[in-house]
């Protein structure tokens, strides 16, 4: 076991710290800084999300209440703070967010860690319905559809930092996301992680050992959306604006499908799912007005290939590398994406097509630009390309699957020869 | 209160199939609600080309194919990883398939009607008239209730699907395809939902929003009723359609209970705003207030007979 302190574990938090605070220097556009910042929200939403998930073995479809609740508290706190009547500076605001996510987890906590498995998915989602139908019930607390809007530039300025530029907000965001992601991993190495891990893989035995699991799960639940409730904070700090929308089941979805295409198995798994999702949410939708479909289908593509995330394809090939095999696999890695790619430019091509036909027609026609290519989808050939190409890329696909396997298995010849030598 | 039957009747319709897949597989259907929209998008494809009494017949087979090729292509793909990922795949589902909806039919409601033949008024009590297709809906849900009992007391399948949820083992030793069983199970499953589509997609509004709108309701009668208990289910439907269509009937608030009572409220005080709700516009919210009720009273359910 190592221990927390270990050299190449701290060599690895350095650099992350590095890292954080370089990107800002290296992009430094408004647009990729506001993108930072929402990874570094999304970061610690969905590492508190893990906590469940990963770490408790909770499915849970109502995270994003505590994230909303918490959310909605700073909002008033900074409104407050700005008439005068709370003296906090809006550096701490995150703390507020993160109170009231805990008080919030003491309260539905009690109700739903009592079960666990399916029910306890079923009644988070049902406790999440319920808030996001009440927010809509009181409008002089949640602000009814518009939402509350706030302004951060309030108080004094400490330092000449008054949060008005970005670039601040980004700095404030990643030192709470590297606070927030010690404390998280500090917590996996406390008893309470370990038993949370011996509750997730088998309720039973922890309770054989003398561990309450109701109380494991009751405590992992109200510190998770303590960590909820401050990345809701931050949100509020990097928006200005708070809406029902943040609390309800669709933010609640979207950390899961963070936190598992990521990976909820490791540690670092949904820090890689908060960055790439955001991305490419970001990224798709500036492109397509269908991406929520290409999103859902990559992330089904992820559970029925891949259900332990991209970190577990990461750590499969972890002992390749160790015994420097790792170039073996490239050249198959390179064919097999190459015929991915062919299926997938045969796929998008169809989705477009049929949502040009479907829902684009009355306003600009069928002809249409893909790929730098232009066609008239009311034809016949571009439907028959594009489903031939699928075909075609999924004849490789089988093709260098066989290829990726063959190499795998020379690698694997190759570790336990190390293992055994 | 014909109403609330009416619409009691069709949310069983959807959680039936759901408690029948849930009590079988352990797995929760997330696509469920989408299966009922598409049940009711297809009825309204299939009535645009060949009218309304042919997609009776036509939607629900069709979404029963999709069930059955859902269970098989994917649903036993993630089967070895457990029961989460079979609840996420379904999840993920239920995103495209809404998707899929916005692409092909765009994000408006589409003209889905009542056929002709129905849109009169079977009765009328005292002024209200009583819409005869609201009879027609209770009709067929009160007969697919009775073909779905007699199905699974009175035939063989039905009996190896009933010993198939209880001893799966047991049933495969004796020789029957269980996979094949889960298989119709679940294609049933989807294709009772896609009925419900068919018939509330006219009687309510066909839009790509209507499965996430029934669907939480349907989880929250399946966990009122119990878990996996069809009795259950059939009685918190009931409760649920009651609760849902009566509650926006009255515009009582605790504000007008308490001024009623001889208690003066100060419209400035701070907690006026939660005594003015009233139940009309609490709604929404009713439904889940009983389940969370429940789960603190009795966490099996109405009818439950085990716990998570």
């Amino acid at each position: 076991m190592t221990s927390f302190f270990h050299i190449r574990r701290l060599a690895l938090w350095a650099i992350t710290a590095l890292v954080m605070i370089a990107l800002p220097l290296l992009l430094t556009q408004s647009f990729a800084i506001s993108m930072l910042s929402q990874m570094g929200i999304a970061v610690i939403f969905a590492l508190s999300y893990n906590m469940l998930l990963g770490q408790t073995g909770m499915l849970s479809f109502g995270h994003a209440v505590y994230f909303g609740l918490g959310a909605f508290f700073s909002a008033h706190a900074l409104n407050m703070i700005g008439a005068g009547n709370l003296g906090l500076p809006v550096t701490f605001l995150p703390l507020v967010g993160g109170v009231a996510g805990l008080a919030f987890g003491v309260v539905f906590g009690y109700v739903t860690t009592k079960h666990s498995g399916t029910p306890f998915a079923m009644i988070s989602l049902g406790i999440a319905e319920m808030v996001a139908a009440c927010s809509l019930m009181f409008p002089s607390f949640f602000g009814g559809e518009g939402g509350i809007s706030t302004d951060r530039v309030v108080g004094e300025a400490v330092m000449g930092i008054t949060y008005g530029q970005g670039r601040q907000v980004y700095y404030l965001i990643a030192g709470w996301c590297f606070v927030c992601m010690i404390a998280m991993f500090a917590l996996t190495q406390t008893p309470l992680g370990r038993m949370a891990n011996a509750v997730r893989d088998n309720a039973e035995r922890a309770r054989f050992v003398g561990y309450n699991p109701t109380r494991v799960r009751y405590t992992m639940l109200i510190l998770s959306s303590f960590f909820a409730g401050i990345a809701g904070g931050l949100a509020v700090i990097n928006y200005e604006l708070v809406t029902a929308e943040s609390l309800g089941v669709v933010a609640s979805g979207n950390v899961l499908l963070m936190s598992f295409i990521g990976g909820v198995g490791h540690f670092f798994g949904p820090i890689i799912g908060a960055v790439l999702v955001t991305y490419l949410q970001s990224a798709l939708s500036n492109y397509t007005l269908a991406w929520l479909l290409y999103f859902g289908l990559f992330f089904l593509v992820m559970i029925l290939f891949a259900p332990g995330g991209i970190a577990s394809l990461l750590a499969m090939h972890k002992p390749a590398w160790d015994v420097g095999q790792l170039r073996r696999l490239v050249p198959s890695y390179i064919a097999a994406g190459a015929a991915s790619l062919v299926i997938l430019a045969g796929l998008i091509t169809l989705i477009e097509m049929i949502y040009q036909v479907e829902t684009k027609k009355e306003q600009s026609g069928t002809v249409m630009n893909l790929f730098g290519l232009t066609f008239d989808a009311a034809n016949a050939g571009p439907w028959i390309g594009s489903l031939a190409t699928m075909a075609v890329g999924a004849a490789l696909l089988w093709g260098a699957s066989r290829l990726v396997r063959a190499s795998w298995q020379q690698v694997t010849i190759a570790i336990n020869a190390k293992r055994g030598a | 209160m014909l109403n609330s039957l009416s619409y009691g009747l069709l949310l069983f319709m959807l959680s039936s199939g759901l408690t029948l897949i849930f009590s079988m597989m352990g797995v929760l259907n997330f696509a469920h609600a989408s299966f009922y929209m598409l049940g009711a998008y297809f009825a309204y494809q299939t009535s645009t080309y060949l009218g309304f009494w042919p997609a009776l017949i036509v939607a629900p087979a069709a979404v029963a194919f999709l069930g059955a090729l859902t269970e098989r292509y994917g649903l036993r793909t993630v089967h070895k990883f457990g029961h989460v990922a079979e609840l996420l795949f379904t999840f993920g589902l239920a995103y495209i398939i809404e998707e899929f909806v916005h692409l092909l039919w765009g994000r408006a409601p589409v003209e889905y009607r009542i056929p002709p033949i129905l849109d009169f008024s079977a009765f009328s009590i005292y002024t209200t008239q009583y819409p005869a297709y609201r009879v027609f809906m209770m009709l067929v849900s009160v007969a697919m209730l009775a073909a779905l009992y007699l199905a699974l007391t009175r035939t063989r399948i039905g009996l190896i699907i009933q010993a198939s949820l209880t001893h799966p083992d047991m049933v495969e030793a004796l020789g029957h395809n269980v996979p094949r069983v889960f298989m119709t199970v679940f294609a049933g499953g989807a294709a009772l939902a896609g009925l419900a589509g068919v018939i509330g997609g006219n009687a309510f509004v066909t839009e790509p929003g209507m499965a996430a709108s029934v669907g939480t309701i349907v989880f929250v009668v399946v966990v009122f009723g119990g878990m996996g208990s069809l009795a259950g289910a059939f009685v918190a439907s009931l409760i649920i359609g009651a609760v849902q269509t009566f509650s926006v009937a009255f515009d009582y608030s605790l504000a007008s209970i308490l001024t009623g009572m001889g208690v003066q409220l100060d419209p400035e005080s701070a907690w006026y705003e939660l005594w003015k709700v009233t139940i009309a516009q609490a709604a929404p919210v009713l439904p889940y207030v009983l389940m969370v009720l429940m789960l603190i009273v009795r966490p099996k359910g109405l009818m439950g007979t085990r716990e998570g």
